[in-house]
């Protein structure tokens, strides 16, 4: 019988020959993720149970990212709890503050491989679909529960199917790709349903775009997000080649859609949903106080790269917060060198430690009541920045730096034409 | 857990996020503080009129956002017997299951019921009915499987036996 990669991954995952959508699965987890949100919460919870070994610690990674570095003396002591339960438990990957974000750094290190089941207690593990891999978030009592026996159940998920033709031209960039498909199939289009990419577009991806829209695959409610393994997954782990599940043909999607990235210009989600897109120069006359480049969708390399091409030689609108955060050390260093992050310095940037940074709205540069922000983070829900009365338009590094530069939320072909 | 329950029912909308059910502001703060917040921003009197075995009934998208396991919690810890909304975030729906907190989809209940109505759910068809008037809608059960974790008080309590 005809599969897709994420029944796939699930059959092999759970001992069968193959699965079916709908199916219930009992599953082993390759690599199980928590950060300093949750750590702390789920080890506590481990030692109540009397649970006082992992289920295989080699396989088990906790990352101190989202308060980095610690805002308050509260968050300082939680950080130092959940080293402790580190130390204790022998967890076998574990990244320290102003290492980098989780989704960035389990990636970047190696330890994620096509075929993989990764499970983290972060919605944002859709992320690892960019090699290959079926990652999904889960709660802290699932999280346990996997700890202590290594398994968890899925239903395994129907597949929609993308299809992308053509390639992506700069400053078009592989965001806008996923913000038009949330604006094609709206924030709850993939419901419980896992995305699978391909066609000769997803083959051009960089392994940094694919970051960008598997990531998102959440934003739109999907379990899974995955581009199958080709070449660039190999080059990306500097292998030769790279024996990844790859969908059968024949396999049964519950939709299959087409997309030309030729046909594509810059886009922005509009507050407060992910799924209200609209042309980035379509947007109107939105004055912005605050520019966030970074995240786990777009704070990589490339992304940084990409808004240096677009500020370099011009300045920060009087007035404008641009708050720039690299999403890991490793990012932080290689633009260093590329000579990205002096451009954005020159331009007027504020740079912040490699990790979270304001995304979430926990600290490191919020906005205001009734303040409007531009974002290449991945939410813009009320409060999810700071104030709950404040805005926060999504957008591709280039848009969100070309708004820095206007003040305004613009296109970013008018400030790298004119 | 029963798999038929029997309460007064509460009707909310599209989207309740777990903004709305946990709000961030006492994200840190023990369950006996969180649950009085429960849906604060949508109706004020909610948390503290709400009764055990009360039933929540809601649109599409129930629990979309992030995936605070705190969200269930409070409306567990609320004593709400069963959720029935028209279709669940992923995460939520998975939290729900693991702390043995009932669900069912079904898109129909709130065409049926009004906020105060006395309802009734049974996990095992999947079918909701206004006690009053009669009138049922048909849901979809949940797989015998979650519906097993749910019948033991959640996830947790399966690893303790
Ligand atoms: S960067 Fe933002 S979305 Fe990504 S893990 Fe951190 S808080 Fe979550």
């Amino acid at each position: 019988m005809a599969m897709t990669v994420a029944e796939k991954i699930l059959a092999r995952a759970s001992g069968r020959s193959r699965v079916r959508a709908g199916e219930f699965v009992v599953a082993e987890v390759d690599l199980a993720m928590t950060h300093d949100i949750f750590a702390a919460t789920v080890f506590d919870t481990l030692l109540d149970l009397g649970v006082e070994k992992l289920f295989e610690p080699a396989r088990v990674a906790v990352v101190i990212d989202h308060f980095v570095p610690a805002p308050t003396a509260a968050i300082a002591d939680l950080h130092h709890r959940v080293r402790e339960h580190v130390e204790r438990l022998g967890v076998g990957i574990f990244y320290d503050a102003g290492e980098g974000i989780s989704h960035q750094l389990l990636p970047e290190r190696g330890h994620i491989r096509p075929g993989m089941l990764v499970i983290g207690t972060d919605s944002h593990t859709t992320t690892y679909g960019a090699l290959g891999a079926a990652g999904t978030g889960v709660g802290t009592s699932d999280m346990v529960y996997a700890l202590a026996t290594g398994k968890l159940w899925f239903r395994v998920p129907e597949t929609i199917r993308f299809e992308f033709e053509g390639e992506v031209t700069a400053p078009t960039s592989w965001k806008d790709v996923v913000l038009a498909i949330a604006g094609l199939i709206g924030s709850d289009g993939a419901q419980y349903r896992s995305l699978e990419f391909g066609g000769p577009g997803a083959a051009s991806a960089p392994i940094s775009g694919r970051l960008t829209v598997a990531n998102m695959a959440v934003e739109l409610g999907a379990k899974f997000g995955i581009f199958p393994a080709d070449q660039a997954t190999a080059a990306y782990l500097g292998e030769a080649d790279v024996d990844g599940p790859r969908p059968d043909p024949g396999a049964a999607y519950a939709a299959t859609h087409h997309l030309d990235l030729a046909t594509l210009s810059p886009l922005v989600a509009l507050p407060h949903d992910v799924d209200r897109v609209v042309a980035a120069s379509e947007v109107g006359d939105v004055p912005i106080d605050q520019a966030f480049l970074g995240s786990c969708t777009n704070g990589r390399l490339d992304d940084l790269e990409a808004a240096a091409a677009v500020v370099a030689g011009k300045t920060v609108a009087p007035g404008v917060r641009f708050l720039v955060a690299p999403a890991s050390r490793t990012v932080m260093e290689q633009a260093l060198a590329s000579g990205a992050i002096t451009t954005l310095v020159e331009a007027g940037a504020t740079i912040l430690a490699p990790g979270c940074g304001p995304c979430f709205g926990g600290h490191g540069g919020l906005l205001g009541p009734g303040e409007k922000g531009i974002s290449s983070s991945n939410r813009n829900f009320p409060g999810r920045m700071g104030s709950s009365e404040a805005e926060i338009y999504l957008a591709s590094p280039a848009t969100v730096a070309a708004s820095a530069v206007a003040g305004k939320v613009i296109d970013p072909r008018e400030v790298t034409d004119g | 857990m029963d798999e038929v329950m029997r309460g007064r029912v509460w009707v909310f909308g599209d989207d309740i996020s777990t903004d709305l059910l946990s709000p961030g502001a006492y994200a840190v703060d023990p369950v006996e503080v969180r649950k009085l917040h429960v849906l604060e921003s949508v109706d004020p009197a909610f948390a503290s009129s709400v009764r055990p075995g009360d039933l929540l009934v809601a649109g599409a998208n129930f629990g979309c956002g992030s995936s605070r396991e705190t969200a269930p919690e409070n409306l567990k810890a609320l004593g709400i017997a069963c959720v029935v909304a028209g279709s669940f975030a992923r995460i939520f729906l998975r939290n729900a299951i693991a702390i043995g907190l009932p669900i069912l989809i079904c898109p129909d209940a709130p065409l049926i019921v009004d906020t105060g109505d006395e309802a009734e759910v049974d996990l095992t068809s999947g079918m909701f009915r206004n006690v009053a008037t009669g009138e049922t809608a048909r849901g979809e059960p949940l797989p015998p499987e979650m519906r097993q974790i749910l019948a033991a008080g959640g996830i947790l309590a399966t690893l303790r036996s």
